[in-house]
C-alpha cells in the first residue's frame, strides 16, 4: 500500500513524466467528426458509384484514407514535432520511407514480373 | 553535475560524465511508439502481399461476389466508435475518475467485441460458401491481412480487460496509467491500419 500511497501522490506529475502530449475533448471530437466524414464519403462514392471511371474513384477514395490517417495521427494519437523531443515523429518518418520502399519496391518489382510472363500464365484471361 | 559547470566555465565539454535520472517509465511511451512503428512495418509487407497477389483469383470468386460494403461499413464504424470511447476513457484517466474510466474501458471492449463477431461473421461466411483461405492467391492474401489486423483487435481486447482488472485492484495509479496510454496508441494505431484495411481491401477491391 505504501506504494500506491506514493504514486498517486506523484500522480499529476504522470504525463510530464511520460512526456506524452494529451488530448482534449474537443480534440477527440474534432477528431470523430473528421473521420466519420472521411469514412462516409468514401464509402458512398463506391456504393453509389457516383463517378462513372473506377480509376478517378479510386484515386479519390486513396486520398480520403491519406488524409484520414493524418487525422487519426493528429487527433487520436497525439502526433506533433514535440513529443519525446521529436523522437516520436523521427520514428514515424523513418518507418514511412521504410514503408514507401516496401510497398513501391514490391508492386514495381512483382508488375514487371507479371507482364514478363508467358500469356497463358495470366490467369486473369482465363476467366 | 558540479564537474560539469565547473568544466563549461574553463571549457567546452563535449560530453557528460554524470548520468541522467531516469525515472521509471519514463521512455516507455517512445519505446511503444517504436514497437507500433515495427508492427507498421507487418502490415506494410502484408498490405504488399495482397497488392501483389489480390488479383490473382485462380478462377475463383473475386471480391465483388465476395464483400458486402454495408457489413464492412458497419464492422468500420465499431472501430470508430470504440476508438473514440478509448479517448473518453482517457479524458476520465485525467481527471483521476476512476468510475469513469472503467465504464468507458468496458464500452470499448464491448465495440472490440462487434467489431471482432462481425469480422468472424463474414470470414465464416466466406469460407462456408467455399471462399476459404486455401481457394486463391488473392483469398490467402485476404485472410492473412484481414486476420492478422483481427488478432490484434483480439489481443488489445485481453490486455484492455488485465487493465480493467489492474484498475479494479489498484485504481489509476502511475503504473496504470503508464499502462492504459500504451493501449491507447495501440488502440488507434489498430484503427489507423483498419483505415487501410477498408479502403486498399474492400474498397478498391470492389472497383477492381
Amino acid at each position: 500500500m505504501s506504494a500506491n500511497a506514493h504514486n498517486d501522490a506523484h500522480g499529476h506529475d504522470v504525463h510530464h513524466e511520460l512526456g506524452v502530449a494529451h488530448g482534449s475533448m474537443s480534440g477527440y471530437m474534432t477528431g470523430f467528426i473528421l473521420s466519420v466524414i472521411l469514412t462516409a464519403v468514401p464509402f458512398w462514392l463506391v456504393m453509389s458509384g457516383k463517378i462513372g471511371n473506377p480509376t478517378w474513384t479510386a484515386a479519390i477514395v486513396m486520398a480520403f484514407a491519406v488524409v484520414q490517417i493524418v487525422v487519426h495521427m493528429i487527433y487520436f494519437l497525439h502526433m506533433n514535432f514535440k513529443s519525446e523531443g521529436g523522437w516520436n515523429m523521427l520514428a514515424l518518418v523513418f518507418t514511412l520511407i521504410v514503408v514507401g520502399i516496401a510497398l513501391a519496391g514490391s508492386f514495381w518489382v512483382m508488375y514487371h514480373l507479371n507482364t514478363n510472363m508467358m500469356p497463358s500464365h495470366d490467369m486473369r484471361q482465363m476467366l | 553535475m558540479s564537474t560539469t559547470v565547473t568544466a563549461t566555465s574553463e571549457a567546452p565539454v563535449f560530453y557528460e560524465v554524470d548520468e541522467h535520472p531516469h525515472p521509471e517509465g519514463h521512455s516507455t511511451a517512445l519505446g511503444f511508439w517504436i514497437y507500433l512503428m515495427s508492427d507498421c512495418l507487418i502490415f506494410a509487407i502484408l498490405f504488399a502481399t495482397f497488392g501483389v497477389l489480390g488479383g490473382n483469383y485462380a478462377a475463383g470468386p473475386g471480391p465483388r461476389d465476395l464483400f458486402d460494403l454495408n457489413l464492412v461499413a458497419l464492422n468500420t464504424t465499431m472501430l470508430l466508435l470504440s476508438s473514440i470511447t478509448y479517448g473518453f476513457a482517457m479524458l476520465a484517466m485525467d481527471k483521476e475518475r476512476v468510475k469513469a474510466t472503467q465504464v468507458w474501458l468496458v464500452i470499448t471492449a464491448l465495440f472490440g467485441l462487434a467489431f471482432l463477431s462481425i469480422e468472424l461473421y463474414e470470414f465464416h461466411h466466406m469460407i462456408a460458401e467455399g471462399a476459404g483461405p486455401q481457394r486463391s492467391a488473392f483469398l490467402s492474401a485476404f485472410f492473412t491481412l484481414v486476420g492478422t489486423h483481427g488478432l490484434h483487435v483480439t489481443f488489445g481486447i485481453i490486455w484492455l480487460v488485465t487493465l480493467l482488472v489492474q484498475v479494479q485492484k489498484r485504481g489509476l495509479v502511475t503504473a496504470n496509467k503508464r499502462r492504459l496510454m500504451c493501449l491507447s496508441m495501440f488502440w488507434h494505431f489498430l484503427d489507423v491500419v483498419w483505415i487501410g484495411v477498408f479502403t486498399f481491401v474492400y474498397l478498391l477491391g470492389m472497383l477492381r
